[in-house]
């Protein structure tokens, strides 16, 4: 839509005053330069992880063990790639276009959730997925439902509604396996070992290396720091695995009843953020083959937007013709 | 590669749950001409039976009042007479 009217001037007291208000800000008001900026970073590396979060789980699609397993699959990764299309077009709204954020996905130049440059080398890894990088996800998107951007809140609410059915099947696959043989609890146990570490490292920095949270915080697209939901997704995961018997892989994880304001919460030991910022920097196990596999979806599929522009444009002539 | 294409047409999406209610904007879509938009809009907006009615506009096509002028469009704060509570009527007169 017209981006004219935005350009108006709006003072950050005035702003400010409206956020505080909790009022929502819509894609033709005058907003800051920087909110708008953060946003369209935020929403479009938030859209890409959706696009780039279904080739690890594609990768067992054809592999799924049982006919129901491989249905939630094929839904769960179709509505990953609907979730991206959400976001793409709240991005849009202000005002970035779609094909700058392709190009950007495909020339690696812009960001999405390091998880996804993890490999799913056994079926339990889909099952570690849906349960601990969906239920990451969650914990993230739930207070983004309440985001100050409208376009974004709205996604967010869509998504949030899809996605809880992401986690159960996660969950239910290790559920399952855990129950299972000798052999598959082993294999979930091992899939929650690969993914504990890099799903609690989803949050993203601590607070104290997180240079974006305060202002995100302030204009209300953010309304928990990252080690408020590391922590409440420390809490829900512990006692999730210990009811099927697996094991959390981290030695100093132990009860702390001054956490969550005395409350109570799981202490969890060191992350390795030099792990982090390698993945971040693009050195993770998979970075390269995920860029690679969407630079070869989109220049396969460049004849089939061809023919579908040609199509539009051979019945548009018929249409002038006829009258 | 991607630089040499040209950008879809973008579509509003409107969606309406069931007879009775109406159609209401739910997002957008990027589709070559009003057919794709159509399905496409179907395969995002409506993978749960959210809708059994699907519009799809042209963006462009929108044409939008200013949200800098909403105090001047839309204020009626002088208006009150154009609410009932405006009215005096004896409390044991009932409901009206």
């Amino acid at each position: 839509m017209a981006r004219e009217q935005n350009e108006k001037i709006v003072s950050l007291e005035e702003f400010q005053e409206k956020i505080d208000r909790d009022e929502k800000i819509e894609p033709k008001d005058s907003m800051p330069e920087a909110y708008r900026k953060t946003l369209i970073r935020q929403i479009g590396q938030h859209a890409h992880s959706e696009v780039v979060g279904m080739l690890p789980e594609g990768n067992w699609i054809t592999r799924a063990p049982t006919l129901r397993r491989k249905l939630s699959l094929l839904a769960k990764v179709q509505d990953e790639a609907g979730h991206g299309l959400y976001l793409y077009c709240a991005a849009e709204t202000l005002g970035k276009s779609r094909m700058e954020m392709t190009q950007e996905l495909l020339s690696g130049e812009a960001k999405y959730s390091s998880i996804f440059n993890y490999p799913t080398p056994t079926w339990a890894d889909i099952g570690a997925i849906g349960w601990l990088v969906d239920g990451a996800a969650i914990m993230n998107q739930i207070p983004l439902c309440r985001c100050s951007y409208g376009p974004y809140a709205r996604a967010m609410i869509r998504i949030c509604k899809e996605e809880s059915f992401h986690q159960r099947q996660g969950y239910e696959i290790m559920l399952t396996l855990a129950r299972g043989t000798k052999a598959q609890k082993e294999m979930a146990q091992r899939a929650l070992n690969r993914w504990w570490w890099p799903s609690v490292m989803m949050f993203g920095p601590s607070d104290a290396d997180s240079p974006n949270t305060e202002n995100s915080v302030k204009w209300k697209i953010k309304r928990y720091t990252n080690d408020e939901l590391r922590q409440k997704f420390v809490d829900a995961i512990v006692p999730q695995a210990k009811k099927i018997g697996l094991t959390v892989p981290d030695k100093d994880l132990k009860w702390d009843k001054k956490r969550n304001n005395g409350q109570g919460g799981y202490a969890y030991g060191e992350i390795n953020w030099d792990e982090f910022w390698r993945v971040v920097r693009g050195d993770g196990p998979m970075n390269n083959e995920r860029i690679s596999a969407k630079q070869k979806a989109w220049n396969e599929g460049s004849w089939v937007r061809a023919a579908a522009h040609a199509h539009a444009l051979k019945k548009q002539t018929a249409l002038h013709a006829a009258e | 590669m991607a630089s040499e294409e040209k950008e879809t047409i973008l579509w509003e999406v409107f969606i309406q749950p069931k007879n009775g209610l109406s159609h209401r904007h739910c997002g957008s879509i990027h589709a070559p001409d009003r057919e794709m938009a159509i399905l496409s809009a179907r395969n995002v907006y409506s993978r749960r039976g959210e809708g059994q009615s699907i519009w799809v506009v042209k963006s462009i096509d929108i044409v939008s009042s200013d949200p800098d002028e909403k105090e001047e469009t839309f204020s009626s704060d002088d208006k009150i007479y154009r609410h009932p509570t405006f009215y005096d009527v004896p409390d044991d007169v009932g409901h009206m």
